[in-house]
């Protein structure tokens, strides 16, 4: 199943920036860099602080709370004190909305 | 089996710090004994929830951990729950409280500090606490609740935090400061201000200027605590945040530098060979002024753990970011960055809603740290971009970092950067 889930439209997220997503109970963060757009988890796996509420650089979410740092295209946890990897989710523009994929075979890495 | 007799890395104090470096150690590479010496029977844990979430029952005090007990098992961390005692530089060795003797190969002293108790008559009562650890923590939790009293001396950090904690649970707080402000001159005057404000808006009875002069039992319970204008306030505990002591004793007896704190450079020697101090305790050279400075902050702990593990295991790295803590009060946060004391004025940004940013400039308009505060997560993206700027040394106009219509991202990524 290919089912991608509508996030909000390209414009609605900034160049270099995050958009929280809250989704069937679950949050995510959904990030633009030029005009790609990427997806992963929305708590960082330090502890539970929204990412959305950090800021993206190049290709990197650093969390609010202790500036944490992932690499939002792998998710991979970029030194302490966070160290634990962060799940990513296919994410893709598809006629100007910004759509993430969150069934199927779930977190790819 | 332990070797105790080759000389190993030894760290003294297991806090944030030491456990950091314990860790840190690893990662540069050591393949040889740690040995992390700590007096309190806890693994190395982390402070900052210790006047917030601990007290507030949000988090438990084994959420506190800096890392798991596994971790320590993985990295072969030999962990000693003992009082160092002794220091002999000459033969390179520590000594602890139960006469165990360890060589060093290197050591690092990660002592911290203890909280500063005031010096008036009943201030030994068992109604009056202070508080630096985890143990201190629960016992200050257990007083805490609906419908009773807590007074809080000291205007700073941790005295604020409480009396926010206590509000949250529902306790009457009268604090009071000795200053006419609060949080003395480690942040501009209107950012006190607003803490202040912030504060009162929540129930709490502020006294400024004035200090306790006794404390004394009171029946059935609780004490009375007499204040130098006259007045008294009763209350059923009494929390004292009026700073704390670094724990240099062991450095001093063995004949190490010690100021305010044990001295050392950049690297974070002292002035004893193969003998390095980290965290709370170093007196280090400020890394935009070359100013001995202290600092107590969960930010110095862990970028001077990995700098000290680096250079013991026989780097050549510098504390080389400027300075950076926060604060939670309610659903505030204050930060600060750089080293204000080197500025000669600042230059306000406003976010919005009273959220605001104070950029400290020194005489020749360079930006030497910023101080902000603001309802969180709301301000916290911009706050973090401020302390780019001053992170990058970026040698921003007065009137753009003024200027709310100027994006301080546009600013952070600019190559103007200071020589
Ligand atoms: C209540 C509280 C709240 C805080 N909140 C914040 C915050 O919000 N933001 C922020 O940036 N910072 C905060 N801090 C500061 C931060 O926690 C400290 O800067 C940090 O803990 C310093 O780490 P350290 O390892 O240098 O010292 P410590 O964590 O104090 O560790 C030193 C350890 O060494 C041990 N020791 C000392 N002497 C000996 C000896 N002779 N033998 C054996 N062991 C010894 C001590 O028992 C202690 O366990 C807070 C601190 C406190 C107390
Ligand atoms: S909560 Fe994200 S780094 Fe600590």
């Amino acid at each position: 199943m290919n089912h991608w889930t509508d996030v909000c439209a390209l414009d609605a997220i900034d160049d270099e920036d995050v958009l929280r997503f809250d989704h069937a109970g679950k949050t995510y963060a959904v990030y633009r860099v030029e005009d790609r757009v990427y997806a992963t988890d929305g708590l960082c796996t330090h502890e539970k602080i929204h990412l959305a509420d950090g800021l993206v650089m190049d290709h990197v979410i650093e969390c609010p709370k202790h500036n944490g740092r992932f690499d939002i295209r792998d998710g991979r946890a970029l030194g302490a004190p966070v160290c634990v990897n962060l799940r990513t989710w296919p994410a893709r523009v598809h006629e100007g909305q910004v759509q993430i994929q969150l069934e199927a075979a779930g977190p790819h890495d | 089996m332990t070797d105790t007799t080759t000389p190993g890395m030894v760290i003294v104090g297991a806090g944030h710090c030491g456990g950091r470096a314990a860790q840190a150690l690893r990662e540069a590479g050591w393949t040889g004994t740690i040995h992390l010496i700590g007096m309190e029977r806890h693994l190395p844990y982390e402070r900052p929830p210790l006047s917030k979430e601990l007290l507030t029952g949000e988090k438990t005090a084994g959420a506190c951990q800096l890392r798991s007990a596994q971790a320590l098992i993985d990295d072969g961390v030999r962990l000693h729950t003992q009082r160092v005692s002794a220091l002999d530089t000459a033969r390179r060795c520590i000594t602890l409280a139960n006469g165990q003797v360890l060589p060093y190969h290197r050591l690092l002293l990660a002592t911290g500090g203890s909280a500063r108790c005031l010096d008036i008559p009943g201030a030994d009562l068992p109604e009056v606490l202070t508080l630096r650890t985890v143990d201190d923590a629960l016992l200050l939790s257990q007083r805490l609740g609906a419908g009773r009293h807590l007074l809080v001396v000291g205007g700073g950090f941790i005295g604020l935090e409480v009396a926010a904690s206590a509000r949250r649970a529902g306790m009457a707080v009268t604090l009071v400061e000795g200053a006419p402000r609060l949080l003395g001159r480690a942040v501009p005057a209107d950012i006190a201000a607003r803490a202040q404000a912030l504060h009162q808006a929540h129930g709490v009875d502020l006294r400024l200027g004035v200090l306790p002069t006794a404390i004394v039992p009171r029946q059935p319970g609780g004490v009375r605590v007499q204040l130098n204008d006259g007045s008294h306030v009763d209350a059923d505990t009494v929390l004292v945040g009026i700073g704390m002591k670094p724990a240099t004793a062991l450095a001093h007896a063995a004949g190490l530098t010690v100021a305010q704190g044990i001295v050392v450079d950049a690297g974070l020697r002292t002035s004893a060979p193969e003998v390095f101090a980290a965290g709370d305790v170093a007196e280090f050279p400020g890394p935009l002024s070359g100013l001995p400075i202290r600092q107590e902050t969960w930010f110095n702990a862990e970028t001077q753990a990995r700098v000290a593990a680096h250079n013991m295991v026989g780097g050549h790295e510098v504390v080389h970011q400027p300075p950076w803590f926060w604060s939670d009060q309610y659903d505030h946060q204050l930060q600060v960055c750089g080293e204000p004391a080197m500025g000669t004025h600042t230059v306000v940004r406003e976010l919005g809603d009273g959220d605001r940013i104070a950029f400290h400039l020194d005489a020749q308009e360079r930006l030497v740290g910023m101080s902000a505060w603001g309802l969180a997560p709301r301000c916290l993206k911009e706050v973090k971009l401020a302390r780019l700027l001053v992170e990058r040394r970026i040698n921003a106009r007065p009137a753009d970092l003024h200027d709310p219509a100027v994006k301080l991202k546009a600013l952070a990524a600019s190559t103007a950067v200071l020589t």
